[in-house]
Order: structure tokens, then sequence, then C-alpha cells
């Protein structure tokens, strides 16, 4: 545990001393909260709720996240410090978890700022407290997932950007994989539906929590992250 | 500590490594054995599978077939054992370049659960065995190659490991500072176990205790490096600057006995000789005499040192009994 987070520690500190954490958050932000403002001013009825930047911010995220994780294990690969690590005496799920939890953490504090838009509602409204609490769940499983996508792209190459572009290739294949339902029907379209990542999101922004859903997300995490380890494993065999 | 070491006194123990990249062997039937307090050297030309020794005994990789011990835990069923008890350097120095050179040592300190106290205690020591005094809090971008590996080998000790790993530890850098390196590594041989890989004969001479030479995956020859230089003056290169008439000259030192071959360039009057020499003799007294007795001048004489490839292909005729 103490190795995991000091794998993580080191990842943190990294992203306050790049720039390129500071941009992604920065978009983030600005993005979300051109949605929460333009939902409520440019709406008939506008509702006091986060539903407007809570839908469109998982689209951003699957732009977002592989570029929070490319970095991770590509640079390692590229600096030759991957070598060290495997041959320091730690495991290697521990390297992958490590700089998870340095993304997830980054992301959550990133969040946290979107927490003013919840006070400002609070403030001048009268929202449902439900869909708020879902909503952030949803937002935090979904960064949970795709940032697990982004750290196996990351694991794959050492070009940054090759890491970032087929990462983003996964999450907009998992978020589209939905469409398909229209064609094939049947038993193939209820799986494809339940894989992809939109039609698990939406219960979430309307203030439903299904397990099945958490658990979805819980899933693709925890595949990807796998994946991740097999693929520093891989690293050993090359 | 195992009480196999303590049995038998060796750290590493490899028996019948192979490993093949697809179907290319890139070492094949290697064994060896590092006794403890001993710096032992793998000298070989690029290629020969010096760094795929190197990465089997830290456990990077396995090998195809055979087994390694590090301190009597094996590398594939006690990786992490046997990771506690190793500093490596691998050739290309792993750094973290937006570290400073203090971050970098503790991080990888704490990487290798050392606690606060002993790194706090631990740093200023190889920052100063290392001399990296002056540069201890530059970021590692800024510094030279030089001191990078220097901050490279200061990660490898910082932990007092048992076996110290070092592939390549002089490559790429200036020459004053190869010298202090080479220095740096026959000082840390008198605490550590070290098993390094270069591919240059004299530096393996200066620094190691033994000698395995590996050509083409396997290994060719195993001696102390005092032994090894002798049965390397095999074939001998002396060249030569002289004054005097070539053709006479030429022939002059032809008949010198121990002389194989004579070749010449430049003018008239003023030529470079270059004269192969038969084995393990030093003929220069001998030769010079040759010249000077006549009268010539002698302008140079010196002894050509052979190539790497050179010395393996003489070391592999020998080994086949030519």
């Amino acid at each position: 545990m103490r190795t995991t987070l000091v794998i993580a520690w080191k990842e943190i500190k990294t992203y306050f001393t790049t720039p390129m954490a500071y941009i992604v958050a920065l978009v983030f932000l600005a993005l979300t909260g051109y949605y929460f403002i333009a939902n409520i001013l440019g709406s008939v009825l506008s509702e006091a709720s986060i539903r407007g930047f809570v839908v469109p911010s998982a689209s951003i995220l699957v732009l977002m996240a592989p570029i929070l994780a490319m970095r991770l294990l590509a640079e390692e690969q590229k600096l030759g410090t991957l070598e060290l690590l495997l041959t320091s005496p730690i495991h290697d799920w521990q390297v992958v978890i490590g700089k998870f939890l340095a993304s997830f953490a980054f992301f959550l504090g990133t969040l946290f700022f979107t927490l003013y838009y919840v006070v400002l509602i609070f403030w001048f409204g009268n929202p449902d407290t439900g869909p708020v609490l879902t909503g952030y769940l949803g937002l935090i499983l979904y960064g949970a997932a795709t940032l697990a996508v982004g750290l196996f792209a990351s694991s794959l190459s050492p070009n940054q950007i090759v890491a970032a572009v087929v990462g983003f290739g996964i999450l907009l294949l998992l978020t589209v994989i939905q469409m398909t339902t229209r064609f094939v029907g049947g038993t193939a379209a209820t799986i494809l539906n339940q894989i992809s990542m939109q039609t698990h999101f939406d219960d979430f922004s309307r203030g439903v929590i299904d397990l099945s859903s958490v658990v979805y997300y819980i899933t693709v995490a925890v595949v990807f992250l796998f994946l991740a380890i097999r693929s520093l494993e891989s690293h050993r065999w090359r | 500590m195992s009480s196999d070491e303590s049995r038998d006194g060796f750290v590493v123990e490899a028996k019948g490594l192979t490993k093949y990249y697809g179907s290319f062997p890139a070492i094949e039937d290697v064994s060896f054995t590092v006794r403890k307090g001993e710096v032992m050297g793998f000298l070989g030309p690029n290629g020969a599978g010096k760094t795929t020794v190197m990465r089997i005994v830290t456990g990077y990789m396995p090998p195809t077939t055979g087994t390694v011990t590090v301190s009597g835990y094996d590398v594939l069923n006690n990786s992490l054992e046997v990771r506690r008890r190793i500093g490596y350097l691998p050739e290309t120095v792993p750094l973290y370049l937006d570290m400073t050179v203090r971050e970098y040592l503790a991080f990888m300190g704490s990487l290798r659960g050392m606690n606060k106290e002993r790194i706090a205690t631990r740093i200023p020591e190889v920052i100063e065995l290392c001399r990296l005094e002056d540069y201890a809090d530059s970021h590692i971008f800024k510094l030279s190659k030089g001191f990078r590996q220097r901050t490279g080998l200061a990660q490898a000790i910082l932990h007092e490991p048992e076996l110290l790993i070092l592939d390549e530890p002089t490559v790429g850098i200036d020459p004053i500072q190869v010298v202090d390196t080479r220095q740096l590594i026959r000082s840390l041989g008198r605490d550590h176990t070290v098993l390094l890989s270069t591919h240059i004969l004299p530096e393996a001479s200066v620094v190691c205790d033994r000698v395995l030479i590996i050509h083409e995956g396997q290994i060719v020859a195993e001696d102390r490096p005092e032994n090894l230089a002798q049965r390397l003056q095999g074939v001998q290169r002396v060249e030569m600057e002289v004054q005097g008439p070539a053709e006479q000259v030429s022939r002059a030192l032809e008949s010198v006995s121990g002389v194989e071959k004579v070749t010449w360039v430049g003018s008239a009057n003023l030529c470079l000789y270059t004269v192969d020499v038969k084995l393990g003799q030093d003929l220069r007294s001998r030769l010079a005499r040759a010249v000077v007795g006549q009268g010539w001048g002698l302008l140079k004489l010196n002894i050509v040192s052979m190539s790497l490839e050179e010395i393996f292909l003489s070391l592999t005729r020998e080994e086949t009994g030519q």
C-alpha cells in the first residue's frame, strides 16, 4: 500500500508541475461552466438542477481523460524508467494502481471546483438534492472508468499522443456503440446497450441509481486496469 | 541473508541461461558465478548479449531456459526478494528529467521501501560519494551526460544493495568523466559485489577482478584481466614512423624475427610502417634497434591496440584450437 501511494504521490506532484494538467482542468471547468449557465439562461423554464453540466461532462471526459492519463505510463517507457520500476521491489499492479489513483485524485480535485455551481443553484433556487448527488456519483464513476481506459492506452506506447488517440478511440467506441442497436435488434441489441457507456450514464443524470450501472462502471475500470497491468508485464517478454 | 550465500560465498549463480527473441538466440547456455565482494565484468562487442544477461539477473526479463539465483533467491520464483537486494543501472540511464537529483533519489529510496530517516542519512552520503554536491538541487534535465550517469549510479547504491548491476556504465560520457566514473566503480567494488558489462577492454582490466568475454551470445573466455591481457597480446601491431629509404627500411623490419608482415604508406623518404608481430612477443626494442642501427631516424613507435572485434576473432580462433 505504501509503495502504491509513493507512486501516486509522485504522479500528483508531476501533475502540479506540468502545464497539461492545468490546461485540462481549466478547459473542463470552462466548458462545464458554459453548459451550466447556458442551460439555466437558455431554457424557457429554467430549472434549478445540475443536469445542464452533468450530461455534457460525460462527453467532455471522453476527450479529457485520455489526455490526463496519456503521460502516466508512456513517459516511463520513453525515459527508460519503466525498467527501473519493473526491477524495483514492487509489484506491477502497484505501479498501475498508484498511477490510476493519482489521475483519479486530480480528477476529483477538478470536480471539486464544480461544486460552485451547486452552491449557486441552492442559493438562488430550490433544487432536488437527489439528482445532484446521483449526478456527482455518476460523474465520479464515469471518471474512474475513462481514466482506467486512458491508463491502459498509455501502457501501449512510449508515445503520449498515440496513447491519447487510442484511449479516445476506445472511449468513443464504448460511447456510441448503442447506436448499432437500431439495426441489430434482439439479444445483441440488449448486450450492446449494456456495453455502452452512454446508456448507463443517463440514469444518474436523472437522479436514479441503478445498481447495474454502478457495477458497469466499476467493471470497466477494473477490466482496463487489469489490462494495463498485463500490458506492463508484457514488457518483460519483449 | 540466505544460507546459500554463507555456504559458498556466491552472490550470483547463473546456470545454462538461454534467451530467444523470436527464433533468434540472444544468449545461449551462459553459466557463471559472482563471488561476494568481487567485481565481475562482462566484456563483449555490441550485440553480444551483455544487456540480455544483465536484464535476466535483475529479473526484468525471464530467460527462455536456465536459472539464476541472487543471494540464494531464484530470480523467477522469488523476484521481489532478488530485486530488494540489487541496485541496477541500465544502459540508458533511467531518470525523471523534471526532478532534482535529491527528489529523484528520495523517490527511488521510498520505492525501495527505505524509511524516511534512512533516506535522509543516505542521500547526502551517496551525493558525496558520486560527487554530485554542486548539482544536488539542480533539475536533472540540466545536467550533462556524465552527471546524469553519476545520478544513475547514486540511485543504484542508495539502498546499499548486496549486488550492484551496471550495464555499460561509461558509455557516451566524455573521457575525463570516464576516468572518474571508473575510479568510482572501483571504489564501490570495495564494499559491494558488482556485475558490470562493457565493450571496452581497458575498462574491464582497470575495473574488474574477473572478466568474462561474451561473443555472439556465448562465453568464449573467462579469466583475470591481467591474464587476459597476456593472452590477447597474441596478435599485436606496431606502428613506426621512420625517416629512411622505404624499401630498405621495410626489408630491415621484415628481417627481425617474429615479424609477420610490414606495410607502409608515405613518401619515399618518410613513411609510416605498420608491423604485424607474432603472438605474445614485444618486439619494440628489437624493431627500434633495427632502424636506429642503420642510421635511419626513428620518429615514432607505438603499439596499436586491436579493435575489440579483432580481439574477439582471435579469441574465438584460439578457443577452437587453431
